[in-house]
Protein backbone atom coordinates (compact mmCIF):
# COMPACT_ATOMS: atom_id res chain seq x y z
CA UNK A 1 0.00 0.00 0.00
CA UNK A 2 2.40 2.39 1.37
CA UNK A 3 6.43 2.30 0.72
CA UNK A 4 8.32 5.24 2.07
CA UNK A 5 12.13 4.88 0.68
CA UNK A 6 15.36 6.31 1.74
CA UNK A 7 13.15 9.66 3.48
CA UNK A 8 15.07 12.57 4.67
CA UNK A 9 13.74 15.30 5.72
CA UNK A 10 15.90 18.46 7.69
CA UNK A 11 14.59 22.08 8.72
CA UNK A 12 16.40 24.74 10.13
CA UNK A 13 20.05 22.55 9.46
CA UNK A 14 19.20 20.12 11.46
CA UNK A 15 18.03 16.67 10.23
CA UNK A 16 14.40 15.50 11.53
CA UNK A 17 13.59 12.14 9.42
CA UNK A 18 17.07 10.35 8.18
CA UNK A 19 16.94 7.38 5.49
CA UNK A 20 13.17 6.37 7.04
CA UNK A 21 12.48 2.98 5.22
CA UNK A 22 8.78 1.84 5.73
CA UNK A 23 6.69 -0.18 4.15
CA UNK A 24 2.67 -0.21 5.48
CA UNK A 25 0.74 -3.44 3.94
CA UNK A 26 -2.83 -3.40 2.30
CA UNK A 27 -5.48 -3.31 5.40
CA UNK A 28 -2.82 -3.22 7.79
CA UNK A 29 -2.91 -1.29 10.84
CA UNK A 30 1.03 -0.09 11.45
CA UNK A 31 1.48 1.52 14.64
CA UNK A 32 4.63 4.07 15.35
CA UNK A 33 6.24 4.36 19.03
CA UNK A 34 8.29 6.62 19.82
CA UNK A 35 9.24 9.67 22.20
CA UNK A 36 7.75 13.04 22.12
CA UNK A 37 10.40 15.16 19.21
CA UNK A 38 11.35 11.96 17.14
CA UNK A 39 9.51 12.79 14.12
CA UNK A 40 6.31 10.73 14.77
CA UNK A 41 4.31 13.98 13.34
CA UNK A 42 7.04 15.21 10.64
CA UNK A 43 6.38 11.39 9.22
CA UNK A 44 3.11 12.18 9.37
CA UNK A 45 3.26 15.39 7.43
CA UNK A 46 5.61 13.87 4.87
CA UNK A 47 3.37 11.23 3.62
CA UNK A 48 0.35 14.09 3.46
CA UNK A 49 2.54 15.90 1.85
CA UNK A 50 1.86 19.00 4.38
CA UNK A 51 3.75 22.41 2.50
CA UNK A 52 7.52 22.66 4.16
CA UNK A 53 7.59 18.64 4.51
CA UNK A 54 8.96 18.01 1.33
CA UNK A 55 12.17 15.26 1.81
CA UNK A 56 15.26 16.15 0.61
CA UNK A 57 15.92 13.00 -0.88
CA UNK A 58 13.71 9.48 -1.23
CA UNK A 59 10.31 8.61 -2.48
CA UNK A 60 7.26 7.78 -1.40
CA UNK A 61 5.26 5.07 -3.32
CA UNK A 62 1.70 4.62 -3.00
CA UNK A 63 0.10 1.69 -4.75
CA UNK A 64 3.30 1.78 -6.75
CA UNK A 65 2.85 5.31 -7.50
CA UNK A 66 5.40 7.65 -6.93
CA UNK A 67 3.44 10.75 -5.07
CA UNK A 68 6.33 12.44 -3.38
CA UNK A 69 5.48 15.33 -5.72
CA UNK A 70 2.32 15.23 -5.50
CA UNK A 71 -0.02 18.12 -3.49
CA UNK A 72 -1.74 17.39 -0.74
CA UNK A 73 -5.14 17.03 -2.06
CA UNK A 74 -3.86 14.64 -5.42
CA UNK A 75 -2.69 12.75 -2.55
CA UNK A 76 -6.28 12.74 -0.71
CA UNK A 77 -8.14 11.75 -3.79
CA UNK A 78 -5.87 8.65 -4.28
CA UNK A 79 -7.37 7.48 -0.69
CA UNK A 80 -4.99 8.84 1.96
CA UNK A 81 -6.02 11.44 4.57
CA UNK A 82 -4.62 12.37 7.94
CA UNK A 83 -6.66 13.03 11.15
CA UNK A 84 -4.53 16.04 13.06
CA UNK A 85 -3.19 16.29 16.53
CA UNK A 86 -4.58 19.64 17.22
CA UNK A 87 -6.98 19.57 14.37
CA UNK A 88 -7.73 23.00 12.25
CA UNK A 89 -11.27 24.91 13.29
CA UNK A 90 -13.62 26.10 10.99
CA UNK A 91 -16.29 29.46 11.87
CA UNK A 92 -19.26 28.93 10.36
CA UNK A 93 -18.96 24.97 9.56
CA UNK A 94 -21.20 22.71 10.89
CA UNK A 95 -19.85 19.58 11.71
CA UNK A 96 -22.74 17.46 9.41
CA UNK A 97 -21.27 20.32 6.67
CA UNK A 98 -17.19 19.17 7.83
CA UNK A 99 -18.41 15.23 7.42
CA UNK A 100 -20.65 15.67 4.68
CA UNK A 101 -17.44 17.40 2.77
CA UNK A 102 -15.49 14.44 3.39
CA UNK A 103 -17.90 11.71 2.44
CA UNK A 104 -17.98 13.75 -0.69
CA UNK A 105 -14.65 13.43 -1.94
CA UNK A 106 -14.21 10.61 -0.63
CA UNK A 107 -14.84 6.86 -1.53
CA UNK A 108 -17.94 5.25 -2.38
CA UNK A 109 -19.64 3.66 0.83
CA UNK A 110 -17.88 6.03 3.15
CA UNK A 111 -20.67 6.10 6.79
CA UNK A 112 -23.16 9.05 6.66
CA UNK A 113 -22.58 11.68 9.24
CA UNK A 114 -24.33 10.56 11.99
CA UNK A 115 -22.99 6.98 11.79
CA UNK A 116 -19.64 8.32 12.07
CA UNK A 117 -20.31 10.41 15.36
CA UNK A 118 -21.81 6.79 17.06
CA UNK A 119 -18.80 5.38 15.74
CA UNK A 120 -16.80 8.20 17.86
CA UNK A 121 -19.22 8.25 20.58
CA UNK A 122 -20.67 11.49 19.96
CA UNK A 123 -24.53 11.97 19.98
CA UNK A 124 -25.54 13.43 16.19
CA UNK A 125 -28.21 14.74 17.80
CA UNK A 126 -25.85 16.98 19.63
CA UNK A 127 -23.21 17.62 17.37
CA UNK A 128 -24.21 17.78 13.92
CA UNK A 129 -25.58 21.29 14.20
CA UNK A 130 -22.61 22.72 16.37
CA UNK A 131 -19.88 24.51 14.31
CA UNK A 132 -16.47 22.94 14.29
CA UNK A 133 -15.03 26.29 16.12
CA UNK A 134 -13.51 26.74 19.13
CA UNK A 135 -17.10 25.94 21.06
CA UNK A 136 -15.79 22.31 20.81
CA UNK A 137 -13.21 21.43 23.58
CA UNK A 138 -10.13 19.50 22.36
CA UNK A 139 -11.60 16.10 22.95
CA UNK A 140 -14.48 16.66 20.72
CA UNK A 141 -12.96 18.65 18.16
CA UNK A 142 -10.27 15.05 17.98
CA UNK A 143 -13.78 13.25 17.64
CA UNK A 144 -15.09 15.04 14.95
CA UNK A 145 -11.81 14.48 13.27
CA UNK A 146 -11.33 10.69 13.41
CA UNK A 147 -15.57 10.89 12.14
CA UNK A 148 -14.37 12.87 9.19
CA UNK A 149 -11.89 10.05 8.20
CA UNK A 150 -14.27 7.83 8.58
CA UNK A 151 -16.82 9.65 6.68
CA UNK A 152 -13.73 10.10 3.70
CA UNK A 153 -13.42 6.16 4.01
CA UNK A 154 -10.03 6.73 2.89
CA UNK A 155 -7.74 3.86 1.54
CA UNK A 156 -4.68 4.82 3.82
CA UNK A 157 -5.93 7.00 7.23
CA UNK A 158 -2.65 8.26 9.04
CA UNK A 159 -3.55 8.74 13.03
CA UNK A 160 -1.63 11.34 14.48
CA UNK A 161 -2.00 10.45 17.95
CA UNK A 162 -6.11 10.35 18.02
CA UNK A 163 -6.13 9.43 21.60
CA UNK A 164 -4.60 12.51 23.21
CA UNK A 165 -6.78 14.77 25.71
CA UNK A 166 -9.41 11.97 25.19
CA UNK A 167 -11.31 11.10 28.34
CA UNK A 168 -9.93 7.42 29.08
CA UNK A 169 -13.76 5.95 28.85
CA UNK A 170 -14.01 7.17 25.23
CA UNK A 171 -10.72 5.04 24.55
CA UNK A 172 -12.35 2.28 23.38
CA UNK A 173 -14.51 4.42 20.67
CA UNK A 174 -10.79 5.33 18.97
CA UNK A 175 -10.13 1.80 18.57
CA UNK A 176 -13.39 1.07 17.70
CA UNK A 177 -12.73 3.31 14.67
CA UNK A 178 -9.25 1.76 13.93
CA UNK A 179 -10.98 -1.41 13.92
CA UNK A 180 -13.80 0.04 11.28
CA UNK A 181 -11.28 1.65 9.40
CA UNK A 182 -9.27 -1.60 8.79
CA UNK A 183 -12.48 -3.57 8.26
CA UNK A 184 -13.41 -1.49 5.32
CA UNK A 185 -10.03 -2.51 3.98
CA UNK A 186 -8.35 0.94 5.18
CA UNK A 187 -4.86 0.65 5.88
CA UNK A 188 -4.07 2.40 9.54
CA UNK A 189 -0.90 4.54 10.33
CA UNK A 190 -1.19 5.13 13.95
CA UNK A 191 0.78 7.47 16.01
CA UNK A 192 0.06 6.90 20.12
CA UNK A 193 1.08 6.82 23.29
CA UNK A 194 -1.58 4.52 24.80
CA UNK A 195 -0.47 1.41 24.55
CA UNK A 196 -4.53 -0.25 25.08
CA UNK A 197 -4.64 1.81 21.44
CA UNK A 198 -1.58 0.57 19.92
CA UNK A 199 -2.10 -2.84 20.67
CA UNK A 200 -4.46 -2.99 18.37
CA UNK A 201 -2.13 -2.67 15.67
CA UNK A 202 -0.76 -5.52 13.51
CA UNK A 203 2.82 -4.65 13.62
CA UNK A 204 4.54 -1.63 14.88
CA UNK A 205 7.39 0.32 14.67
CA UNK A 206 9.89 2.43 16.75
CA UNK A 207 10.92 5.80 15.89
CA UNK A 208 13.72 7.58 17.41
CA UNK A 209 15.59 10.23 16.12
CA UNK A 210 14.22 10.36 13.08
CA UNK A 211 14.65 7.04 12.13
CA UNK A 212 12.92 3.39 12.07
CA UNK A 213 14.93 1.45 14.94
CA UNK A 214 12.68 -1.90 14.74
CA UNK A 215 9.45 -3.08 12.82
CA UNK A 216 7.66 -5.95 14.27
CA UNK A 217 5.34 -7.69 16.41
CA UNK A 218 3.41 -4.84 18.44
CA UNK A 219 4.21 -6.12 22.24
CA UNK A 220 7.79 -6.95 21.10
CA UNK A 221 8.29 -2.85 19.50
CA UNK A 222 6.05 -1.91 22.99
CA UNK A 223 8.39 -3.81 25.04
CA UNK A 224 11.54 -2.20 23.08
CA UNK A 225 9.93 1.22 23.60
CA UNK A 226 9.28 0.84 27.22
CA UNK A 227 13.01 -0.40 27.87
CA UNK A 228 14.82 1.63 25.75
CA UNK A 229 12.93 4.69 24.67
CA UNK A 230 10.88 6.01 27.78
CA UNK A 231 14.41 5.98 29.89
CA UNK A 232 16.83 7.02 27.17
CA UNK A 233 19.12 10.12 27.84
CA UNK A 234 19.74 10.69 24.43
CA UNK A 235 16.33 11.02 22.50
CA UNK A 236 16.15 11.58 19.22
CA UNK A 237 20.30 10.24 19.33
CA UNK A 238 20.33 6.47 19.37
CA UNK A 239 23.23 4.73 20.22
CA UNK A 240 24.74 2.84 16.60
CA UNK A 241 23.59 -0.52 18.86
CA UNK A 242 20.15 0.27 18.46
CA UNK A 243 20.59 1.26 14.93
CA UNK A 244 22.41 -1.69 14.03
CA UNK A 245 20.01 -3.81 15.98
CA UNK A 246 17.16 -2.73 14.38
CA UNK B 1 -53.31 37.18 3.32
CA UNK B 2 -50.79 38.78 1.04
CA UNK B 3 -50.72 42.56 0.31
CA UNK B 4 -49.47 43.33 -3.14
CA UNK B 5 -49.37 45.50 -5.74
CA UNK B 6 -46.84 45.26 -8.91
CA UNK B 7 -44.38 47.53 -7.48
CA UNK B 8 -44.24 45.54 -4.04
CA UNK B 9 -43.94 41.85 -5.54
CA UNK B 10 -41.17 43.35 -7.70
CA UNK B 11 -39.35 44.38 -4.70
CA UNK B 12 -39.98 41.61 -2.60
CA UNK B 13 -38.93 39.64 -5.74
CA UNK B 14 -35.68 41.62 -5.97
CA UNK B 15 -35.02 41.21 -1.74
CA UNK B 16 -34.75 37.42 -2.92
CA UNK B 17 -31.22 36.89 -3.45
CA UNK B 18 -30.55 38.71 -0.37
CA UNK B 19 -32.11 35.89 1.65
CA UNK B 20 -35.72 37.00 1.97
CA UNK B 21 -38.82 35.07 1.65
CA UNK B 22 -40.71 37.15 -0.80
CA UNK B 23 -44.59 35.31 0.67
CA UNK B 24 -43.32 36.60 4.51
CA UNK B 25 -42.81 40.07 2.83
CA UNK B 26 -45.78 40.56 1.99
CA UNK B 27 -48.18 39.18 4.22
CA UNK B 28 -50.21 40.47 6.24
CA UNK B 29 -49.44 38.65 9.72
CA UNK B 30 -46.34 39.86 9.60
CA UNK B 31 -45.38 44.08 10.61
CA UNK B 32 -43.30 45.44 7.82
CA UNK B 33 -41.95 48.44 6.28
CA UNK B 34 -41.33 48.91 2.62
CA UNK B 35 -39.45 51.46 0.71
CA UNK B 36 -38.73 51.24 -2.95
CA UNK B 37 -36.51 54.16 -3.88
CA UNK B 38 -38.51 56.92 -2.17
CA UNK B 39 -41.79 55.07 -1.96
CA UNK B 40 -43.33 53.50 0.88
CA UNK B 41 -44.83 50.19 -0.38
CA UNK B 42 -45.43 49.15 2.55
CA UNK B 43 -46.12 49.86 6.20
CA UNK B 44 -47.96 47.89 8.79
CA UNK B 45 -48.20 46.93 12.35
CA UNK B 46 -49.59 45.00 14.20
CA UNK B 47 -51.05 44.57 17.96
CA UNK B 48 -48.33 45.98 19.99
CA UNK B 49 -46.04 47.10 17.28
CA UNK B 50 -46.75 50.54 15.75
CA UNK B 51 -44.64 51.50 12.32
CA UNK B 52 -45.43 55.13 10.86
CA UNK B 53 -43.71 55.98 7.39
CA UNK B 54 -43.19 59.66 5.49
CA UNK B 55 -41.93 59.95 2.17
CA UNK B 56 -39.58 62.54 1.67
CA UNK B 57 -37.73 63.56 -1.46
CA UNK B 58 -35.14 61.41 -1.31
CA UNK B 59 -36.38 58.06 0.65
CA UNK B 60 -38.21 57.60 3.53
CA UNK B 61 -38.76 58.76 7.39
CA UNK B 62 -39.61 55.78 10.05
CA UNK B 63 -40.92 55.67 13.55
CA UNK B 64 -40.72 52.08 14.60
CA UNK B 65 -42.08 51.82 18.31
CA UNK B 66 -42.73 48.60 20.20
CA UNK B 67 -44.94 48.65 23.72
CA UNK B 68 -43.66 47.65 26.76
CA UNK B 69 -43.27 43.90 27.41
CA UNK B 70 -44.64 43.31 24.04
CA UNK B 71 -43.37 40.17 22.51
CA UNK B 72 -43.96 39.73 18.88
CA UNK B 73 -43.78 36.01 17.83
CA UNK B 74 -42.39 36.61 14.55
CA UNK B 75 -39.71 39.16 12.74
CA UNK B 76 -40.27 42.59 11.83
CA UNK B 77 -39.56 43.01 7.84
CA UNK B 78 -37.66 45.83 6.70
CA UNK B 79 -36.98 45.62 3.11
CA UNK B 80 -35.57 48.80 1.17
CA UNK B 81 -34.19 48.82 -2.49
CA UNK B 82 -33.67 50.82 -5.54
CA UNK B 83 -34.05 49.14 -8.56
CA UNK B 84 -33.07 50.98 -11.12
CA UNK B 85 -29.68 51.63 -12.01
CA UNK B 86 -29.34 54.81 -9.76
CA UNK B 87 -30.57 57.03 -7.64
CA UNK B 88 -30.27 57.96 -3.72
CA UNK B 89 -32.38 56.12 -0.99
CA UNK B 90 -31.66 57.86 2.52
CA UNK B 91 -33.65 56.12 5.27
CA UNK B 92 -33.97 58.01 8.58
CA UNK B 93 -35.76 55.73 11.39
CA UNK B 94 -36.31 55.65 14.86
CA UNK B 95 -36.71 52.80 16.88
CA UNK B 96 -38.21 52.71 20.23
CA UNK B 97 -38.12 49.28 22.08
CA UNK B 98 -40.60 49.34 25.33
CA UNK B 99 -39.20 48.48 28.60
CA UNK B 100 -38.88 44.59 28.46
CA UNK B 101 -40.14 43.86 24.86
CA UNK B 102 -38.35 41.33 22.79
CA UNK B 103 -38.62 41.83 19.12
CA UNK B 104 -36.44 41.15 16.30
CA UNK B 105 -35.94 42.90 12.98
CA UNK B 106 -35.16 41.40 9.49
CA UNK B 107 -34.01 43.81 7.22
CA UNK B 108 -32.80 42.91 3.94
CA UNK B 109 -31.87 45.40 1.32
CA UNK B 110 -31.33 45.05 -2.21
CA UNK B 111 -29.78 46.97 -5.42
CA UNK B 112 -29.88 44.57 -8.36
CA UNK B 113 -28.80 47.02 -10.96
CA UNK B 114 -27.00 49.60 -9.61
CA UNK B 115 -24.36 51.22 -10.93
CA UNK B 116 -24.61 54.48 -9.35
CA UNK B 117 -26.56 54.15 -6.40
CA UNK B 118 -26.62 55.62 -2.57
CA UNK B 119 -28.11 54.41 0.41
CA UNK B 120 -27.82 55.84 3.77
CA UNK B 121 -29.10 55.09 6.39
CA UNK B 122 -29.46 56.90 9.51
CA UNK B 123 -30.85 55.28 12.77
CA UNK B 124 -31.55 56.27 16.41
CA UNK B 125 -32.30 52.82 18.10
CA UNK B 126 -33.36 53.18 22.37
CA UNK B 127 -33.59 49.88 23.36
CA UNK B 128 -35.51 49.93 26.94
CA UNK B 129 -34.78 49.07 30.46
CA UNK B 130 -34.48 44.40 30.05
CA UNK B 131 -36.06 44.58 26.53
CA UNK B 132 -34.41 42.77 23.98
CA UNK B 133 -33.84 43.84 20.09
CA UNK B 134 -32.35 41.35 17.53
CA UNK B 135 -31.97 43.20 14.08
CA UNK B 136 -30.59 41.29 11.03
CA UNK B 137 -29.55 42.97 8.28
CA UNK B 138 -28.45 40.58 4.80
CA UNK B 139 -27.67 42.85 1.28
CA UNK B 140 -27.58 41.51 -1.81
CA UNK B 141 -26.06 44.18 -4.66
CA UNK B 142 -25.73 43.57 -8.34
CA UNK B 143 -22.04 42.55 -10.04
CA UNK B 144 -21.37 46.42 -11.00
CA UNK B 145 -20.33 47.63 -7.83
CA UNK B 146 -21.65 51.01 -8.08
CA UNK B 147 -23.31 51.06 -4.76
CA UNK B 148 -22.49 53.06 -2.30
CA UNK B 149 -24.05 52.12 1.85
CA UNK B 150 -23.24 54.41 4.35
CA UNK B 151 -25.24 53.23 7.25
CA UNK B 152 -25.12 55.06 10.45
CA UNK B 153 -27.02 53.97 13.84
CA UNK B 154 -26.73 55.12 17.53
CA UNK B 155 -28.06 52.70 20.03
CA UNK B 156 -28.76 53.56 23.51
CA UNK B 157 -29.38 50.20 25.80
CA UNK B 158 -31.11 50.93 28.60
CA UNK B 159 -30.13 48.77 32.26
CA UNK B 160 -30.79 45.08 31.72
CA UNK B 161 -31.48 45.63 28.20
CA UNK B 162 -29.95 43.75 25.07
CA UNK B 163 -29.05 44.36 21.64
CA UNK B 164 -27.50 42.32 18.84
CA UNK B 165 -27.04 43.35 15.39
CA UNK B 166 -25.48 41.57 12.55
CA UNK B 167 -25.09 43.53 8.97
CA UNK B 168 -24.53 41.11 6.15
CA UNK B 169 -23.09 41.81 2.43
CA UNK B 170 -21.59 39.04 1.09
CA UNK B 171 -23.71 38.67 -2.06
CA UNK B 172 -23.02 40.62 -5.24
CA UNK B 173 -20.16 43.51 -5.50
CA UNK B 174 -20.10 45.19 -2.36
CA UNK B 175 -19.08 49.33 -3.69
CA UNK B 176 -18.26 51.46 -1.48
CA UNK B 177 -19.56 50.29 2.32
CA UNK B 178 -18.43 52.74 5.54
CA UNK B 179 -20.51 51.45 8.52
CA UNK B 180 -20.84 53.64 11.46
CA UNK B 181 -22.41 52.02 14.63
CA UNK B 182 -22.29 53.38 17.98
CA UNK B 183 -23.60 51.56 21.22
CA UNK B 184 -24.17 52.93 24.66
CA UNK B 185 -24.74 50.82 27.33
CA UNK B 186 -26.11 51.44 31.23
CA UNK B 187 -25.51 49.29 33.97
CA UNK B 188 -26.09 45.12 32.75
CA UNK B 189 -26.60 46.13 29.44
CA UNK B 190 -25.80 44.17 26.56
CA UNK B 191 -24.55 44.48 23.04
CA UNK B 192 -22.97 42.61 20.34
CA UNK B 193 -22.13 43.62 16.71
CA UNK B 194 -21.50 41.82 14.22
CA UNK B 195 -20.78 43.05 10.76
CA UNK B 196 -19.52 40.59 7.74
CA UNK B 197 -18.35 41.64 4.04
CA UNK B 198 -17.07 39.84 1.18
CA UNK B 199 -15.07 43.01 -0.52
CA UNK B 200 -14.33 42.06 -4.51
CA UNK B 201 -13.38 43.94 -7.60
CA UNK B 202 -12.73 47.61 -6.61
CA UNK B 203 -14.43 47.63 -3.20
CA UNK B 204 -13.84 49.93 -0.19
CA UNK B 205 -15.24 48.51 2.79
CA UNK B 206 -14.66 50.41 6.22
CA UNK B 207 -16.28 49.23 9.22
CA UNK B 208 -16.30 51.18 12.40
CA UNK B 209 -18.33 49.82 15.85
CA UNK B 210 -18.07 51.63 18.67
CA UNK B 211 -19.21 50.22 22.12
CA UNK B 212 -19.31 52.79 25.40
CA UNK B 213 -20.00 50.77 28.50
CA UNK B 214 -21.66 53.30 30.92
CA UNK B 215 -23.11 51.43 32.59
CA UNK B 216 -21.76 48.37 35.92
CA UNK B 217 -21.61 45.07 34.39
CA UNK B 218 -22.39 46.11 31.19
CA UNK B 219 -20.82 43.85 27.99
CA UNK B 220 -20.02 44.49 24.78
CA UNK B 221 -18.67 42.42 21.72
CA UNK B 222 -17.23 44.41 18.20
CA UNK B 223 -17.43 41.48 16.15
CA UNK B 224 -16.07 42.04 12.01
CA UNK B 225 -14.55 39.61 9.65
CA UNK B 226 -14.17 41.30 5.86
CA UNK B 227 -12.67 38.88 3.31
CA UNK B 228 -10.83 41.00 0.49
CA UNK B 229 -10.33 39.98 -3.00
CA UNK B 230 -8.83 41.13 -6.06
CA UNK B 231 -8.48 45.00 -5.42
CA UNK B 232 -11.24 45.43 -2.66
CA UNK B 233 -9.18 47.53 0.22
CA UNK B 234 -10.97 47.10 3.76
CA UNK B 235 -10.08 49.02 7.12
CA UNK B 236 -11.62 47.95 10.72
CA UNK B 237 -12.04 50.34 13.73
CA UNK B 238 -13.40 47.94 16.52
CA UNK B 239 -13.36 50.80 19.89
CA UNK B 240 -14.61 49.87 23.33
CA UNK B 241 -14.52 51.92 25.90
CA UNK B 242 -15.11 50.68 29.71
CA UNK B 243 -16.70 53.39 31.80
CA UNK B 244 -17.91 51.43 34.72
CA UNK B 245 -16.76 49.22 37.40
CA UNK B 246 -16.94 45.39 35.77
CA UNK B 247 -18.15 46.15 32.01
CA UNK B 248 -16.89 43.67 29.77
CA UNK B 249 -15.49 44.67 26.79
CA UNK B 250 -14.06 42.55 23.38
CA UNK B 251 -13.32 43.45 20.29
CA UNK B 252 -12.90 40.70 17.70
CA UNK B 253 -11.73 41.27 14.16
CA UNK B 254 -10.63 38.79 11.16
CA UNK B 255 -10.13 40.07 7.51
CA UNK B 256 -9.01 37.85 4.72
CA UNK B 257 -7.21 38.70 1.86
CA UNK B 258 -7.34 36.03 -1.00
CA UNK B 259 -6.11 38.55 -3.80
CA UNK B 260 -2.03 39.70 -3.97
CA UNK B 261 -3.33 43.43 -4.70
CA UNK B 262 -5.95 43.39 -1.43
CA UNK B 263 -5.60 45.19 1.26
CA UNK B 264 -6.41 45.44 5.03
CA UNK B 265 -5.79 47.39 8.09
CA UNK B 266 -7.49 47.00 11.63
CA UNK B 267 -7.22 49.14 14.36
CA UNK B 268 -8.54 48.14 17.24
CA UNK B 269 -8.71 50.95 20.20
CA UNK B 270 -9.53 49.94 24.10
CA UNK B 271 -9.84 52.34 26.35
CA UNK B 272 -10.13 51.69 30.53
CA UNK B 273 -11.72 54.85 32.39
CA UNK B 274 -12.65 52.51 35.51
CA UNK B 275 -10.04 50.02 36.80
CA UNK B 276 -12.61 47.35 37.21
CA UNK B 277 -13.40 47.21 33.42
CA UNK B 278 -11.97 45.05 31.62
CA UNK B 279 -11.19 45.17 27.80
CA UNK B 280 -9.78 42.30 25.06
CA UNK B 281 -9.51 42.35 21.70
CA UNK B 282 -8.02 39.63 18.66
CA UNK B 283 -7.77 40.63 15.36
CA UNK B 284 -5.96 38.74 12.73
CA UNK B 285 -5.22 39.93 9.04
CA UNK B 286 -3.52 38.13 6.27
CA UNK B 287 -4.20 34.85 4.22
CA UNK B 288 -6.29 32.07 4.70
CA UNK B 289 -4.95 29.89 7.76
CA UNK B 290 -2.83 26.99 6.28
CA UNK B 291 -4.09 24.53 8.54
CA UNK B 292 -7.54 25.08 7.60
CA UNK B 293 -6.71 24.82 4.02
CA UNK B 294 -4.48 21.72 4.75
CA UNK B 295 -7.39 19.90 6.58
CA UNK B 296 -9.73 20.07 3.77
CA UNK B 297 -7.37 19.37 1.21
CA UNK B 298 -6.48 16.19 3.33
CA UNK B 299 -10.25 15.15 2.54
CA UNK B 300 -9.99 15.51 -1.04
CA UNK B 301 -10.77 19.22 -1.74
CA UNK B 302 -8.52 21.32 -4.00
CA UNK B 303 -6.68 24.74 -2.84
CA UNK B 304 -9.90 27.01 -4.27
CA UNK B 305 -12.30 24.94 -3.01
CA UNK B 306 -10.71 25.09 0.54
CA UNK B 307 -10.16 28.41 0.53
CA UNK B 308 -13.97 28.81 -0.05
CA UNK B 309 -15.51 26.75 2.26
CA UNK B 310 -13.10 28.50 4.80
CA UNK B 311 -14.60 31.57 3.45
CA UNK B 312 -18.32 31.30 3.26
CA UNK B 313 -17.96 29.53 6.69
CA UNK B 314 -16.44 32.54 8.22
CA UNK B 315 -19.18 34.84 6.65
CA UNK B 316 -22.02 33.06 7.00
Amino acid sequence: MLKLEGITLSAGGKAILKDVNLHIRDAEIHSILGANGTGKSTLAAVIMGLSGYQPSAGRILFRGEDITDLPVWERARRGITLAWQEPARFEGLTVAEYLDLARRHGHNGGLSPAECLGKVGLLPERYLQRAVDSTLSGGERRRVELASVLAMRPRLAILDEPDSGIDPLAIENIVDVIRTLSRQGAAVLLITHHEHVAAVADRASSLCGGTILKTGDPAAIARFYRNHCLECLHVNEPRVEEVVGA
Amino acid sequence: MLESSAELRELSQAMEPAGADPAALLHARFAGLAVSHNRILRCRGVEGIRIEGEETPTGAKARIRVEPGVQLPGPVHLCFGVLPNEGVQEIISEFDIGEGARVSFLAHCSFPNAEQVRHLMQAHIRVGKGAQMEYAETHYHGPQGGVEVLPVAHITVEQGGSYRSTFKLVEGAAGLVKLDYTAELAEDAVCELDAKVYGKGQDSIVVKETILLNGARSRGLAKTRIVAADRCVSEVIGEVAGNAPFARGHVDCIEILTGPEARASAVPKLQANDQQAKLTHEAAIGSVDKKQIETLMARGLSEAEAVDVVVRGMLR
